[in-house]
């Protein structure tokens, strides 16, 4: 087992693991912390694909400003800890058969067309993650979407503003 | 060498973990956090296509999904702010205005 390999191992427990106690914490600001060390076990796997660009924007975006506003909000209601039971009720009990369903779905999916999928990583893969090539292939290419997303920001955040406001005038 | 089924089985499982946690919790903004796991997956399964089959259209995807997601973020956040001002609560079991 080489060096790459098991840096994904630790890396893949990580992010399950922070996941799990993510989804399982009774207060709010706990399961923002492991969700934020999720992500940033999941910024190491696309390191470890050669996505050098997204890890980064994945720490800067997700782990900063998204996993920042959600604490923020947070701490702006001051909730109590949720005190939930798994299988307390049919509903949580409902839910958990739909998950693990969805997951064997998915599991048998992929490890069916397992013959089919590349072996190997691609040999220019190194060359596809990098900054450069991204930003090239984006102003390029995809100019027309990176600034459609320009709109979808800024009606975000004039929606936001109304929303969270008292009186819109 | 790490192959692609090992990515994927790792990215399904994830998703697993944020489909449960929408199932069974009630508050919003934890609902909310579990979204994101699903969407974080999601693009850990494009990076890793994107990175096998040497096309690196699913790193551009990626990136406008992370970008819908910071929109996603903001507006949910707002709908949790003037929903808690009506009601005084967050959770889901009792935010009902549209039940008849």
């Amino acid at each position: 087992m080489g060096i790459g390999e098991i840096i994904f191992w630790i890396l893949s427990t990580g992010a399950v693991a922070f996941g799990l106690l993510c989804v399982t914490r009774k207060s709010a600001i706990m399961s923002a912390m492991m969700l934020v060390l999720t992500l940033i076990c999941l910024s190491g796997l696309y390191l470890t694909l050669h996505a050098q660009f997204l890890a980064i924007v994945q720490i800067a975006v997700y782990a900063g400003a998204i996993m920042m506003l959600v604490l923020f909000v947070i701490m702006l209601l001051n909730l109590s800890p949720e005190d939930f039971k798994i299988g307390g009720n049919w509903k949580t009990v409902a839910g958990l058969l739909a998950a693990f369903g969805i997951l064997a779905q998915l599991l048998a999916a992929i490890f069916m067309s397992h013959d089919k999928l590349p072996q190997t990583i691609n040999q220019n893969a190194s060359l596809l993650g990098t900054t450069e090539s991204i930003g090239q292939t984006l102003y390029t290419s995809y100019s027309f979407p990176f600034e459609m997303a320009s709109i979808i920001l800024i009606s975000a955040a004039v929606g936001a503003i109304i929303l969270a406001k008292k009186r819109i005038v | 060498m790490t192959s692609l089924t090992d990515y994927l089985a790792v990215s399904a499982v994830l998703f697993m973990i944020g489909a449960a946690g929408v199932l069974f919790r009630r508050n919003a903004i934890i609902i909310f956090m579990c979204i994101e796991l699903m969407l974080n997956s999601v693009n850990l399964t494009l990076i890793a296509f994107s990175q096998f089959l040497g096309d690196q259209t699913g790193q551009i995807l990626v990136f406008f999904v992370m970008t819908v997601a910071a929109a996603e973020a903001a507006v949910g956040l707002a709908i949790v702010i003037s929903l808690f001002r009506n009601k005084e609560t967050v959770e889901i079991d009792q935010i009902n205005l549209l039940k008849l």
